[in-house]
């Protein structure tokens, strides 16, 4: 036999082997695909996520034997951000497992808009905390949608009445000048139809300026925000372009503590490589912040002392490190909700999906489940899919996150009317069935 | 001993002058275009199609275009993004705003059109500049284009993130659902463009393009006009990127936001169309399949393999990788994986005896 057939045979048993050996473990596993990005100009913010997210899968399949018995099967697929990609990965990964993706994290605006799309045809949910497209929180026309704790919408309204407060009420705005620096994508555009109306009810002036990927590029807009002096500068970013905004605007001398990110532009990656230029920086925090928790005990017991952690231990509790445990966890709740109507066995997306739809965490519960201090109770229902609206700002000191504010609700009489007109028009441009929320048990 | 063409006589001129002269290959094609549109709907998995097939054919006929441009006629370009942008919002704006015409067909026609003429327009400079100059010229193209389509909202139907969908596709009355009929659809009309760039291309349409390519100087003197021989391979090219651009937006996509179209297209085609091969339509079918395919592939192997890696570390190979096989195949064949096809059938044709 020569080398190239013994490679050849070696490698024709080795995947033959493989194979078997999944179908036999793989009657009693759940699989969810993770749609995340290790590479690229965005792998700053997205490993320690994906970090977050991977770590809670094998903390449940470690400690509790995975949910109620059934084995969370979990593979990544690297995305880059780029929407093509992550179509690509989506479509390799949806029907792994005995009964499919459970749901699917798409962890990009622009994966969210091209997987809602497919959604209802392949029947599996889409949940994108925290980002997305806001009016997707409408459960009657968004049925496979789930913006869960917040949208950008919810956001940009949080930060508003921050600076409201600040100023002294919201008729104190009058007159002010307040930018927007923003991701030149669909997730960068979301926050300016809230802001927009904002604008038109309390009288300030708002000037939205772009910055095209990545990002490192924003010379020209932070001589612009030089000479236009706003009251307020509000930052969309991600990856490479926040840490670079606040250079920017270190060096134009912009006061940070008049700049206020998102929750995507308020973890360590964004403010770290500015070193001291980003002491005063404020940023909305998507419920939880940094730090360590019930949870993160566990998580040092059950796997980072037996070397099974995926990050460095000093990583753990760092912001966006948290934010993919409470991603994770979500997902699996719902599975566990899904699992009291349809049996403790893997479940196909559309059961999963009734159970992220009657999701319901109580405070009980999330201390149970070691998230006290993190999370606000949440429950999801057929007409609003974000669950909760709370939120709170934090602040970087120099070396940590503080927070220094207490929970906002962002305000559902503007925001309200906003979905039902976005949605409406969404379901008369795709001719949608619009499900009645008032007969949904 | 296959493949040759010894006994084939050419008694007519029409014989002389088909496409593909030599019966062999004529074989070929037709077995591969049956195997395409019979045999492949009965195995084909969703992800054969929506992955691998569908972006193959739609960008293998966006480098169609650019090839005989900057393959056939020799003016290169950096727009080929833009132009598949005009084709995509103007098919799209069709679409949305002109709801009687539900037929695809109709309206990626029209993001053709549009396209061509944008296209016209961004051509005419190519009179004066040549070269890296006319390259920097039509860059400006791509990211004027691209602002466009960011900034004036009317075009994306004042959606608030810029994003938009479509849906309830239909041509001539058939619903295009499935990833099957997506795909069908696309073969047809790739099939039929190709056809029709090969005729332009072998006749005296194509001859003045190759001539102005050659020697522009030469071919005005012998009696072709330079602007009107630059401007209809400007407005063909972009015809077919402006097709190949709606059918990537409303076939492959479904909802999409001008950075689907951004820089990054325009090289990712224009290095098709090097690697594949300048100044041949069998390589721009070699180009896209190297480009689109080669990077899903290498991120896959491993795992048919059984060997398991972090997500990192399989990107980060995926690019090494990737990028060797690039200049490798650049360094073996300068010409493009075209001639690498033309030397295997020249040797093929001596096989087994060369002399």
């Amino acid at each position: 036999m020569t080398l190239r057939k013994a490679v050849l045979l070696g490698a024709s048993i080795a995947a033959a082997g493989l194979a078997l050996a999944s179908a036999a473990q793989a009657q009693n596993e759940q699989f969810i695909p993770g749609l995340i990005y290790r590479t690229g100009a965005y792998a700053p913010n997205g490993i320690p996520f994906a970090n977050g997210v991977a770590d809670y899968y094998a903390l449940v399949n470690e400690r509790d034997g995975g949910i109620n018995g059934v084995k969370i099967l979990y593979e990544e697929c690297d995305t880059g951000y780029a929407t093509d990609r992550g179509v690509e990965c989506y479509e390799r990964l949806k029907n792994k497992g005995p009964t499919g993706a459970a749901y699917v994290n798409p962890l990009s605006t622009g994966i969210t808009f091209a997987l809602t799309e497919k959604a209802p045809i392949d029947k599996i949910p889409v949940i994108s905390m925290g980002y997305g497209r806001s009016e997707s929180r409408d459960g009657s026309v968004f049925q496979w949608n789930f913006p869960l704790l917040g949208t950008y919408w919810s956001a940009a309204d949080i930060i508003m009445q921050h600076i409201a407060l600040k100023e002294g009420g919201l008729d104190k705005l009058k007159g002010k000048k307040i930018v927007l620096v923003y991701h030149d994508s669909p997730y960068g555009k979301e926050p300016i139809a809230l802001l927009e109306q904002r604008a038109k009810m309390h009288g300030f002036t708002f000037t939205p300026m772009p910055v095209t990927h990545p990002g490192v590029e924003q010379k020209a807009t932070w001589l612009q925000i030089r000479q236009n002096r706003p009251d307020y500068v509000l930052l969309w970013g991600w990856g490479v372009m926040n840490s670079t905004s606040i250079k920017e605007a270190a060096a134009v001398g912009f006061p940070r503590d008049k700049m206020f990110g998102v929750w995507w532009s308020g973890a360590e990656p964004d403010v770290r490589p500015a070193e001291g230029g980003a002491k005063g920086y404020h940023s909305a925090m998507l419920q939880h912040g940094a730090g360590q928790f019930g949870v993160h005990a566990d998580l040092k017991k059950f796997l980072y002392d037996k070397g099974k952690g995926s990050a460095k231990w000093d990583e753990v509790g760092e912001v966006l490190y948290n934010r993919g445990l409470v991603n994770a966890m979500l997902g699996v709740e719902s599975i566990r909700k899904a699992q009291t109507k349809f049996g403790k066995k893997p479940l196909t997306g559309e059961q999963v999906r009734w159970g992220i739809e009657n999701l319901d965490l109580s405070a009980a519960r999330l201390k149970e489940l070691g998230f006290e201090g993190m999370l606000q109770p949440l429950k999801v229902t057929c007409s609003d899919h974000e669950g909760t609206r709370a939120g709170r700002v934090q602040q970087w000191d120099g070396a940590k996150w503080v927070v220094v504010s207490d929970w906002y609700q962002s305000d559902d009489k503007v925001l309200k009317p906003m979905v039902d007109a976005a949605a409406k028009k969404y379901a008369e441009e795709k001719k949608l069935t619009v499900r009645d929320c008032s007969k949904e048990s | 001993m296959l493949y040759r063409e010894a006994g084939q006589f050419k008694t007519t001129y029409v014989a002389d002058q088909q496409i593909f002269p030599i019966l062999q290959d004529r074989v070929f094609v037709l077995a591969v275009t049956v195997v395409a549109f019979l045999a492949v709907p009965m195995f084909a998995s969703p992800y054969l199609y929506t992955e691998i097939l569908i972006p193959f054919l739609i960008l293998s006929l966006a480098a169609i275009g650019l090839n005989i441009l900057v393959g056939y006629c020799g003016q290169v370009s950096l727009g080929t993004g833009g132009f598949m942008a005009v084709g995509a919002y103007a098919a799209y704006n069709l679409w949305l705003r002109v709801p009687e015409v539900n037929n695809l067909v109709v309206v990626f026609l029209f993001g053709g059109v549009m396209a061509a003429a944008v296209g016209i327009l961004f051509g005419i400079p190519s009179l004066r500049i040549k070269g890296f100059y006319l390259a920097v010229a039509t860059l400006a193209s791509q990211f004027f284009l691209d602002w466009l389509f960011a900034r004036v909202k009317w075009l994306t139907n004042y959606t608030p993130s810029g994003s938009v969908a479509v849906g309830n596709l239909s041509v001539f009355g058939w619903k295009i659902e499935t990833p099957a009929d997506r795909y069908l659809l696309i073969l047809g009309l790739v099939v039929l463009a190709t056809l029709v760039a090969k005729n332009l291309v072998r006749g005296h349409i194509g001859r003045s393009w190759m001539a102005i390519r050659d020697m522009d100087i030469a071919a005005e003197i012998i009696g072709f006009r330079p602007l009107r021989t630059k401007l209809t391979a400007f407005a063909v090219s972009s015809f077919f990127i402006g097709v190949a651009g709606a059918m990537w937006a409303f076939l492959r996509l479904g909802a999409w936001e001008p950075l689907a179209f951004d820089i990054n297209r325009s090289f990712q085609i224009l290095f098709m169309v090097i690697i594949g091969g300048l100044g041949s339509l069998l390589g721009s079918f070699l180009g896209a399949a190297f480009i689109v395919l080669m990077p899903i592939l290498l991120n896959q192997l491993p795992g048919w393999f059984g060997i398991r890696m972090s997500t990192a570390l399989l990107s980060h190979l995926e690019f090494m990788v990737f990028g060797a096989m690039i200049v490798f195949f650049l360094i073996v064949e300068p010409h493009g994986l075209a001639r690498l096809w033309a030397v295997a059938k020249e040797k093929l044709r001596l096989w087994p005896f060369p002399h």
